[in-house]
Parts: structure tokens; C-alpha cells; sequence
């Protein structure tokens, strides 16, 4: 049988964080690389429990009750500052009625190599903690690296949404490209139509309903406008559930009321969206360019968002050309977009 | 090949000669771009072209740029995480080179589409040793001399490395050490996470 000194040396080596214990639970032998957590305590001699409190298992009060976990996990913490959490496990030694405890840091080893300026020659050779905090090392670089290329990504994408020109949920043209057409059309010289288009009951149907189903709407409505125009024609989705049509060479007051009439029966025809039905319909007011004699578009934009205004005010679901005599009884005279929305 | 070979060519390049001799570099090199990315893959020709355009911008031999690259790798300071990575090869520069055989497996533990050659270190006497750099990568053994070297300074040890030549399609290093704890060396603080 080898002496409990013989024990404790060998014990240096091959588990440099472990604890020999007598019967009444004093510190017989600490472990070198132990001893450095608390370097200026006297180890040897003193009670197990001045260094370590055991959390798990929550029973555990006494040496009585410690020497009963032999062979399961303890989970304990250093007393005093820093108070490391420490894994450990009992094993009785024959005989004498005292206790090897081996100890390590297990998740905590991060904070432990950097609270007690640990080096490799403190963990045994035969122990992994040097390769894992390699790994944890190495793993950070490399997530560093992959992190830097997803913001260099997303800043890539958000300036080649911002110079896009479609709008990605209805696939229509943008703000951005509806003032591309409107000079390229004014530069031409030809006459044209702006409708502007706002749905109605919109809201409703995302309150109720779900952005999901919100959604689903405004790519039918997208849909339907195409249809309903004709392919020289553009269509933008300039904000939330308000549409330009741009309508080009056409000013005919007969043909536009047509187009606007046959999109808002079109857009009231109920819209599947999973097992339910959605209903909007819409207003549009429409501005000519044949108005000026040099048109200009933020006017034309103005009139555009005048009549749709009146035809909300008209009950909805209407149609309306623009006229002087509305902006004195649109009141304010301020766009839609300025203004509160119409309670819905 | 692996993007941070790339980015670690240019940030040597940046660093060294500047931003602009880099953009000499890859004009030269015709590729339609100037940065690389750490953590994408590129075509293997493209890093052949750079290097190609490397020693024709800079007017010096591929071999001895590539040495200092290693150097620059282990040595600045931007590059401290891979310095720290091959210090927990080992406490003594001689278990440092005794890691270098497990050096491309941590590689792709660390970055699993990262393949390095094999290298392999034969001890023929002691504190005599022969590096064996598996060919598949062009100028490995370059670069490795240069990290090899800079790693000594590292551990404070003396060495003296040669190229040995060719021997079974590798490129063996010859390296003899002289004098172990020669100088102060470098401190390396395990809790000491590079950032």
C-alpha cells in the first residue's frame, strides 16, 4: 500500500487540481495547480468547506453528507472573490474513512485561466482544457472573420436595395424609379396620365387579419393593376397601400375612367388568403398633363393626390379628375400622405 | 483556395509596401477586383496570378517574399491571433515543432474547408530536425520558414533553418537549434485572448 504522501505526490501529477481529505473533512493535500487559486492560504490542515461551497446536489450540508455523493457530479463554487465555479466528484479512500476529491473547472476554465494567470504547465499533459481553449480561440477568429464578411454583405445589400428600382414585396416599380419614367417622359414631350391609387379597408384587413394576409393583398393588387393597364404603362407602389398608375400617351377622360372603374371592381372582388376571404376595394384620382403647358411633376402629383382625396371624402370606392374647385373644398389643401389618415 | 490565405497575402502586402503597391498588385494580377475575403473560396488560379504579379510588382524572388510574409505572420501585431493559435502548440519551441505534424488538422478544426498540406517533422539528432512540407500549396515551405523562424524569436530560442532541398515530392527545412532560451522571447498569457 503506498502512505497518503506518496499519494498526494503522485496525485500532483497526474491531477494537479485535487483534494485529499481526512475523515473529519480537513485538507490533507491540495493540488498544486488548487493551491493557486487561493495562493495565500495555508491549504493543509484547514476544513474542505472553508474553500468550497457545494450547490448541487442542494442537500449536501455536511462532510457527512459530501462523502455520500462518492462517484456522482458535485457542482461547487470557490468561497471568497473570484468565486470559480468548480466541477468536482468524491471517491473514498479505503480504510481510513477520509476522501479523494478530483476537481476541474468545466465551463468556467475560460474566466479561471484569466482570473489565476493559469499557464499549460499547470493542467496535465493528459488533459484537454489546452486544446479546448484552442479551440474556443481559434473558433472566435474564425467567427470574427465570418462576422466582418456578413456586415460587409448586408451593407452591400442594403446599398443595392437603395439603388434598386423595383419594389421586392409586389415586385412593381418604386418611388425611386417612378421619378426616372416621370423625366424620361417629360423629356419626350408626350402627354400622360398620373392616377393615384389608395386602398380602402386596407387597414382593416391587417389589423384583423395579419401582415401575412396584408401582404398577400397588396401582391393581388399589384397583379390586378398590371392587368388592367397596358404595357407601356407603369406601375409603383409609392408607399404602404397607395399606387401611382403612370398611363402613357393616354389622356382620354372616357378610356381613364374606364381603366379606373374596371381596377376598383376588380380590387373589390374578394381576395382569398387561406381559408378566408379578404375585401378592400379602392379611390383613385387622376391628373393630365395636358392641363400645362409645361407640366411639372410635383404639381401633377399634387392634383393627382387632390382628387384622390375628394374621391375619399366622396364615399370611397370612386373615381374623380382633378378640378380647381377641390382644393378649396379638400379644405387644407395638405396631401393625403400629410395628412391623419380617413378613419377606415 | 481558401480566402484568409488570400487576405493574409494582402494584409502582408498592405502593411509592407502599402495600400497602393497592393493595388499595383492586383491590377497586375488582372483579377477585376482588390480585396479579398477571409471566408470565401477562391479559384486556385487567381492566387497563382497574385503571386505571379507579386514578384514582377515587387522586383524581388517569390521566395523571399513569401518568407517575410511568414515572418509578418507570426510578428505583427494584426496578426496576433494566429500567433496565439501556434503558441498552444507547445510550452518549448521544440514541442512548438513537434505540433506542426497536428498543425493542418487544427487548421480545419478551427475553419473546416481550410486544407493545408501535411507537414512532417523527422528528429535526426537531438535539437536536429527536418520539416517535410507536403507539396499542394505553392511557396508553403517559404511561409513556413518564415513562421519558423519568427516563432524562435517567439520562445526566445536560437535556431539556424536551411532549405534542404526536395526529397519525396516535399520540401524538407533543415533546423537546428543552437541555444534554447537564447533571448527573452515573447510572453504568452493562455487568458490572454488576441483580439
Amino acid at each position: 500500500m503506498i502512505t497518503q504522501q506518496q499519494l498526494a505526490q503522485l496525485a500532483d501529477q497526474v491531477s494537479p487540481m485535487h483534494v485529499i481529505v481526512d475523515a473529519d473533512g480537513q485538507i490533507l493535500s491540495a493540488g498544486p495547480t488548487l493551491k493557486k487559486l487561493r495562493p495565500d492560504e495555508e491549504w493543509v490542515g484547514q476544513a474542505f468547506f472553508d474553500f468550497f461551497e457545494v450547490s448541487r446536489p442542494r442537500w449536501v450540508h455536511s462532510f457527512q453528507d459530501l462523502l455520500s455523493t462518492a462517484g456522482s457530479k458535485l457542482h461547487m463554487n470557490m468561497r471568497g472573490e473570484p468565486s470559480t465555479g468548480i466541477k468536482g466528484m468524491l471517491a473514498p479512500l479505503p480504510n481510513c474513512g477520509g476522501a479523494f476529491i478530483n476537481l476541474s473547472f468545466g465551463i468556467s476554465v475560460l474566466e479561471a485561466v484569466q482570473d489565476y494567470d493559469l499557464t499549460s504547465a499547470d493542467f496535465a499533459p493528459t488533459d484537454l482544457t489546452i486544446e479546448m481553449l484552442y479551440l474556443v480561440e481559434a473558433k472566435s477568429a474564425a467567427m470574427e472573420a465570418s462576422r466582418q464578411l456578413n456586415t460587409r454583405l448586408q451593407g452591400a445589400k442594403i446599398a443595392a436595395e437603395e439603388q434598386a428600382f423595383t419594389d421586392t414585396l409586389t415586385g412593381l416599380k418604386n418611388r425611386r424609379a417612378m421619378d426616372h419614367v416621370l423625366g424620361r417622359l417629360l423629356k419626350s414631350g408626350r402627354d400622360f396620365a398620373l392616377m393615384h391609387v389608395d386602398l380602402d379597408f386596407f387597414k382593416q384587413v391587417n389589423d384583423t387579419m395579419g401582415h401575412a394576409a396584408g401582404d398577400a393583398v397588396l401582391q393581388h393588387v399589384a397583379q390586378v393593376m398590371v392587368e388592367c393597364t397596358r404595357q407601356t404603362d407603369t406601375t409603383v407602389r409609392v408607399g404602404g397601400d397607395e399606387f401611382v398608375l403612370i398611363l402613357d400617351d393616354l389622356t382620354d377622360r372616357k378610356m381613364l375612367r374606364k381603366i379606373a372603374e374596371r381596377l376598383i371592381a376588380r380590387l373589390e372582388e374578394p381576395i382569398p388568403f387561406e381559408d378566408k376571404l379578404c375585401h378592400i376595394s379602392g379611390s383613385a384620382g387622376t391628373s393630365l398633363s395636358t392641363a400645362f403647358e409645361k407640366p411639372d411633376i410635383a404639381t401633377m402629383l399634387h392634383q393627382a393626390d387632390v382628387a384622390l382625396y375628394f374621391a375619399k371624402n366622396a364615399g370611397r370606392a370612386q373615381h374623380f379628375f382633378y378640378s380647381p374647385e377641390m382644393e378649396e373644398e379638400g379644405a387644407t389643401g395638405a396631401s393625403v400622405s400629410e395628412r391623419p389618415k380617413v378613419a377606415e | 483556395m481558401h480566402g484568409l490565405i488570400n487576405t493574409a497575402i494582402q494584409a502582408f502586402v498592405t502593411s509592407t509596401y502599402g495600400t497602393e503597391r497592393w493595388k499595383d498588385v492586383m491590377e497586375h494580377a488582372g483579377l477585376g477586383f482588390t480585396e479579398f475575403e477571409a471566408m470565401l473560396i477562391y479559384p486556385d488560379e487567381q492566387s497563382a496570378k497574385v503571386l505571379v504579379a507579386l514578384e514582377n510588382v515587387l522586383g524581388r524572388p517569390l521566395a523571399d517574399t513569401l518568407e517575410d510574409m511568414g515572418t509578418f505572420l507570426v510578428s505583427n501585431p494584426k496578426a496576433e491571433a494566429l500567433r496565439r493559435l501556434l503558441r498552444f502548440g507547445g510550452v518549448t519551441y521544440v514541442e512548438f515543432l513537434h505540433s506542426l505534424d497536428d498543425l493542418p488538422d487544427r487548421a480545419r478544426l478551427a475553419v473546416s474547408d481550410l486544407h493545408l498540406p501535411g507537414l512532417e517533422l523527422v528528429e535526426q539528432a537531438p535539437g536536429q530536425f527536418d520539416l517535410y512540407c507536403q507539396e499542394g500549396l505553392a511557396g508553403y515551405a517559404n511561409v513556413m520558414m518564415g513562421i519558423l523562424r519568427a516563432m524562435a524569436d517567439d520562445y526566445g530560442d536560437l535556431v539556424i533553418l536551411d532549405h534542404a532541398g526536395q526529397r519525396e515530392d516535399a520540401d524538407v527545412i533543415s533546423i537546428s537549434l543552437v541555444e534554447t532560451q537564447f533571448a527573452e522571447g515573447r510572453v504568452f498569457d493562455l487568458g490572454g485572448r488576441a483580439r
